[in-house]
């Protein structure tokens, strides 16, 4: 989002910049303003971040630590029950993120077009994501009992035996993910909101006036006009999805076994554990998967958005 | 240049802040009250309420018994916090004049001989359960005498089902299992469990233990040892098989996914399930919530395969130990004595009730005590019929077993599979502990 | 007729979809909230017989020694405080970094960008505010929410100050300001509304965070709301309206701010986001 904000603004301003004069030496913006932040940052952020390479390496006590080389490593991928971690940040990471894009856009649409009550429908969507990730957890960990689960009984009046949700293996990590989306949806609507509205009500004219149905200007005018919306939504949530934990450690902990456990969730166990240089090691896979999509993500998203 | 000349003085500033709070780190007052004949000793236990109640009412007892001593009560938290607290203030010369911590293997990582007083020789030691001793000695020495009652890892079961089917405890695995399927058939869910609460889940494998240590002694040794395995010792992995059998047979009450703790207790009350493999710390849950139906509930240990050999896992009290760095040497051995003895056993049962047996010679539990601390006795009288827990005997415990234990009762993961996964668990806190034989 | 059908029919069934999906949810968990024991324990969705509000309110806030109110304490404490120095340094520093062009702003672009996207080293954290004694304290817990939190309001800050006219700065430095005096006297005034976005969302979300005090503030005698709340889950299993008591009271607070800065909390959200 702020990649290419950057270079953009400064280019636009060299001159600018030079302006305020300093006088003997002395700049009206200085720079100890940086300061008190930068101490915090690179305590609290920046020093445990270059520290969690060299302890990822390590067995760890807190006081004490062994060098092992890769092992930490190793464990991560050789152990089933990691692996499985990894491989859900994955699963979790894309199903959110694609139904929040959907989902949202939908919305937004619907929202952005002439129909009944949309404050009403705003406000209810967008509120969940304001509550407690905790609190929603247990809501819904109590909808989706298998048998008494309001959910299920539902489902029941109108003739569908639903799934046990979190306590079947197979339904646990999708349950988590569908209460995910339930509680972000909202924030994926409002971005897509601020987006459709800043497209220039011209275009929509035009292409009514052409005679174009409501859903080609959607294919051919909303959805490439909101590029940067969509870009910003799907980082949004797969940074929030792939660094999941709340809601995960709320209604499942990673059970049934392993079946819904997210790296996040690994690292909490393995640091519950006292395994401190593999929970560390589990960080630094989670880093580097992270840097690796967003990264390349985020560039490829805004290079098309600049060449629109 | 002015601005990296500042960042390296600011960030030498934080440096010398953070060694000066490091520094100031610990401390804590040492109340050692003097003179005039009469003295004050301190006395650290954990801060859960029921630790605290027969606490206060045992030093309030022992005040009265001896009128020239006073006990102050310190507590400290419980868990990973509480034996960081402990070791820290063993390590600094600091600890209360007695403290009450874990026998067994967490026992083992305080340095009993560098840190604590030896006890073996004094008269009341006679007093202690022999089944106690072994879990509180270090060396040729023991340093502790037990506080608080027993409790055993075992199956719960309801009498009245038991009755009404004409039902007898079972000795061995399938008769547990022909018992089982006699509930079944008569509608009644035969075995509870509650995987909501995943803790649960490991009863199988764990309340087996007595029944592994009979069938093969040696294995807590060996498996500390890294030379026994869940997977290849054919008498240790068949709790793991258990729990598959009885999963497979669908002898499981229907929601034992979703269902939790507090409901299996629910479901073992109502007679709505039989048999609920649990700790015997269940006990006075239900005493709280049932208490018309406590005398419902009856024990009985996991069935192995040898009747002759059916054991029972018990889980023992924790220690009563005196720090060398005591100043007030014999006025603590006296409150030892004291928690040694009948007048403190009564002490505690006044205070919170008997909820297992206590581990200090006749030392009687009271007329009304539950039906199932008393189908412990006998289990806890004979020490060939019982042993303590895997976690008494070994340090080596791999954090997963609850996870792994869900997985097999759910159908996920095959028996030999989980004892395998379980093996490999427990092999990063081996490491991670430094045990000979690991790296 | 097609446009009325779409604005009265698309929008009825809209308002239906989201009865359903979102209102019945928060209904439940409000009714359930003043439901007496043994109704709650039934866990479907009807109508109280009679309404417990006031025992269960007191019943929750009184359990395990007025855990609760310890917690709502400490999470006031832990979110007023962090969030203003919050606002103090990212103002700081998003005003020099947009006011001062120098070969420092590519360094903190990409720090900034890192805060954003890097996942907090757990351990090695535990292990810096141990030494500085700071573990498992509440300051320490408020730099850590300040530390992870600077990227986005830093953010938010930049993109306002850009839009302050620099004149008034150059005005201002005439008249014989000095820096400290010209930010907070000059600058920050003008700062208001983002700092209200800024506040209202910074609040909101370390209120509701739970990774972090897990982390870095265990025991009881610091817990805040959400640790509270977790903790009770497993406690009261057979007490849903007491659980469900604790939720709706820790719900109320961000309802407030929600009914108060509706366009600030959507405005602070998307900011950054869709940047014109």
């Amino acid at each position: 989002m702020t990649v290419n904000t950057a270079p953009t603004v400064s280019a636009a301003r060299p001159r600018q910049a030079v302006a305020p004069k300093r006088r003997k030496g002395k700049s009206a913006y200085p720079y100890w303003f940086y300061l008190p932040a930068a101490v915090v940052y690179t305590a609290l952020f920046l020093i445990p971040t270059f520290a969690s390479f060299f302890f990822s390496f390590t067995r760890w006590t807190l006081t004490d630590f062994t060098f092992i080389g890769l092992d930490n490593f190793v464990q991560f991928f050789q152990e089933p029950a990691l692996l499985k971690g990894l491989t859900n940040t994955f699963i979790y990471g894309a199903v959110t993120s694609v139904l929040k894009v959907v989902l949202g856009m939908l919305l937004a649409v619907l929202l952005t077009s002439q129909i009944i009550a949309r404050g009403y429908l705003r406000s209810v969507i967008f509120f969940p994501v304001l509550l407690s990730s905790i609190g929603v957890g247990i809501v819904f960990t109590i909808l989706m009992d298998p048998s008494k689960g309001m959910i299920n009984k539902a489902l029941e009046v109108i003739g569908i035996e639903g799934p046990a949700w979190l306590v079947d293996p197979a339904w646990a990590l999708v349950s988590v993910a569908l209460v995910d989306v339930w509680k972000g949806v909202g924030l994926a609507t409002v971005i897509y909101i601020a987006g459709i509205v800043s497209i220039p009500a011209e275009y929509f004219e035009a292409a009514k006036m052409d005679g174009a149905s409501s859903f080609k200007s959607f294919f051919n005018i909303t959805l490439p006009l909101a590029r940067p919306a969509t870009a910003t939504v799907i980082i949004l949530s797969l940074i929030g999805g792939l660094r999941s934990f709340d809601l995960i450690w709320a209604m499942t902990k990673g059970g049934p076994g392993f079946t819904s456990d997210v790296i996040a969730s690994v690292i909490f166990k393995q640091y519950q554990a006292g395994f401190y240089g593999l929970s560390t090691a589990g960080n630094v896979v989670l880093f580097l998967i992270v840097t690796a999509i967003i990264l390349p993500l985020s560039m490829f998203l805004n290079r098309k958005e600049v060449e629109q | 240049m002015t601005t990296s000349n500042r960042r390296r003085w600011t960030s030498l500033a934080v440096g010398v802040t953070a060694l000066a709070v490091a520094l100031t780190g610990c401390g804590g007052g040492n109340a050692s009250g003097g003179g005039g004949g009469e003295k004050t000793i301190t006395w650290l236990v954990d801060n859960t309420e029921n630790t605290v109640t027969y606490a206060e009412q045992i030093a309030k007892d022992f005040t009265a018994a001896n009128p020239t001593i006073k006990v102050e009560v310190e507590t400290r938290p419980q868990g990973g916090e509480g034996d960081n607290i402990v070791k820290t203030r063993l390590s600094t010369g600091d600890m209360a004049d007695l403290f009450s911590y874990n026998s067994g293997s967490l026992f083992h990582q305080i340095s009993p001989e560098q840190n604590l007083v030896p006890v073996t020789s004094e008269p009341y030691m006679a007093n202690v359960s022999d089944s106690f001793k072994p879990v509180v000695t270090a060396g040729k020495e023991i340093y502790g005498v037990p506080v608080g009652t027993g409790n055993a890892g075992a199956v719960l079961y309801n009498k009245k089902v038991y009755e009404k089917l004409g039902l007898s405890v079972p000795k061995t695995w399938s008769e547990f299992l022909a018992n089982s399927r006699k509930i079944k058939e008569a509608g009644t869910d035969p075995i509870i469990q509650t995987y909501q609460t995943t803790w649960t889940s490991q009863l199988f494998v764990l309340g087996d233990f007595a029944n592994v240590a009979k069938a093969d002694p040696d294995f807590a040794a060996n498996y500390t040892a890294n030379k026994a395995k869940y997977a290849t010792d054919p008498a240790a992995v068949k709790g793991f098989e258990h729990l598959e059998e009885a999963a497979k047979a669908g002898l499981f009450n229907k929601d034992y996914a979703s269902a939790t703790y507090a409901q299996g207790l629910e479901k073992l009350a109502n007679g709505e399930g039989a048999q609920y493999p649990i700790l015997s710390f269940a006990l006075p849950e239900l005493k709280v919530t049932f208490p018309d139906k406590l005398n419902d509930i009856g024990l009985f240990p996991l069935p192995g395969d040898d009747a002759s050999k059916n054991a029972l896992t018990v889980w023992l009290p924790g220690g009563v130990y005196i720090p060398k760095s005591t100043k007030n040497l014999d006025e603590a051995k006296k409150l030892q004595a004291f928690i040694a003895s009948k007048a403190g056993c009564d002490s505690q049962t006044k205070a919170v009730g008997a909820n297992g047996p206590y581990l200090v010679k006749g030392c009687d539990l009271p007329e009304d005590v539950p039906a199932a601390v008393k189908d412990m006795l006998p289990y806890f009288e004979d020490q060939s019929k019982n042993s303590p827990a895997l976690e008494y005997l070994s340090p080596v415990k791999g954090p997963a077993l609850e996870q792994i234990t869900v997985e097999v009762g759910s159908g996920i993961r095959s028996a030999k599979d989980a004892a395998a996964l379980y093996d490999e668990d427990v092999k990063k806190q081996a490491k991670q502990l430094n045990l000979p034989g690991w790296n | 007729m097609t446009t009325a059908l779409k604005r009265y029919g698309l929008g009825a069934l809209a308002i239906a979809v989201t009865i359903v999906v979102f209102i019945i949810p928060l209904a439940f968990m409000a009714l359930t909230a003043v439901k007496d024991r043994r109704e709650a324990a039934k866990l479907d969705f009807s109508w109280p017989t009679t309404f417990n509000f006031l025992e269960n309110f007191q019943d929750v806030l009184s359990a395990r020694k007025f855990m609760l109110v310890t917690a709502f304490i400490n999470s006031t404490i832990l979110t007023v405080v962090s969030v203003t120095i919050l606002v103090v340094l990212a103002a700081m520093v998003a005003w020099i970094l947009q006011r001062r062009r120098s070969r420092w702003n590519g360094v903190a672009n990409f720090l900034i960008l890192s805060g954003l996207i890097i996942p907090p080293a757990v351990v090695p954290t535990i292990w810096v505010l141990q030494s500085m004694g700071l573990f498992k304290t509440l300051p320490g817990l408020i730099l850590i929410e300040v530390a992870f939190g600077l990227s986005f309001c830093v953010m938010l800050f930049r993109a306002f100050i850009a839009s302050i006219p620099k004149e008034l700065d150059e005005a201002a430095v005439i008249d014989g300001c000095g820096p400290v005096r010209l930010f907070f006297r000059v600058i920050f005034p003008l700062l208001r509304s983002v700092i209200i976005t800024v506040i209202v969302v910074q609040s909101v979300h370390i209120f509701n965070d739970f990774q972090n005090p897990l982390y870095f503030l265990p025991g009881d005698a610091n817990a805040t709301v959400q640790l509270t709340l977790f903790n009770f889950q497993s406690q009261f299993t057979t007490s849903y309206n007491l659980l469900f008591m604790n939720i709706l009271l820790i719900t109320i607070p961000p309802f407030i701010m929600y009914l108060f800065f509706n366009r600030q909390i959507v405005a602070g959200m998307t900011a950054g986001a869709v940047k014109g």
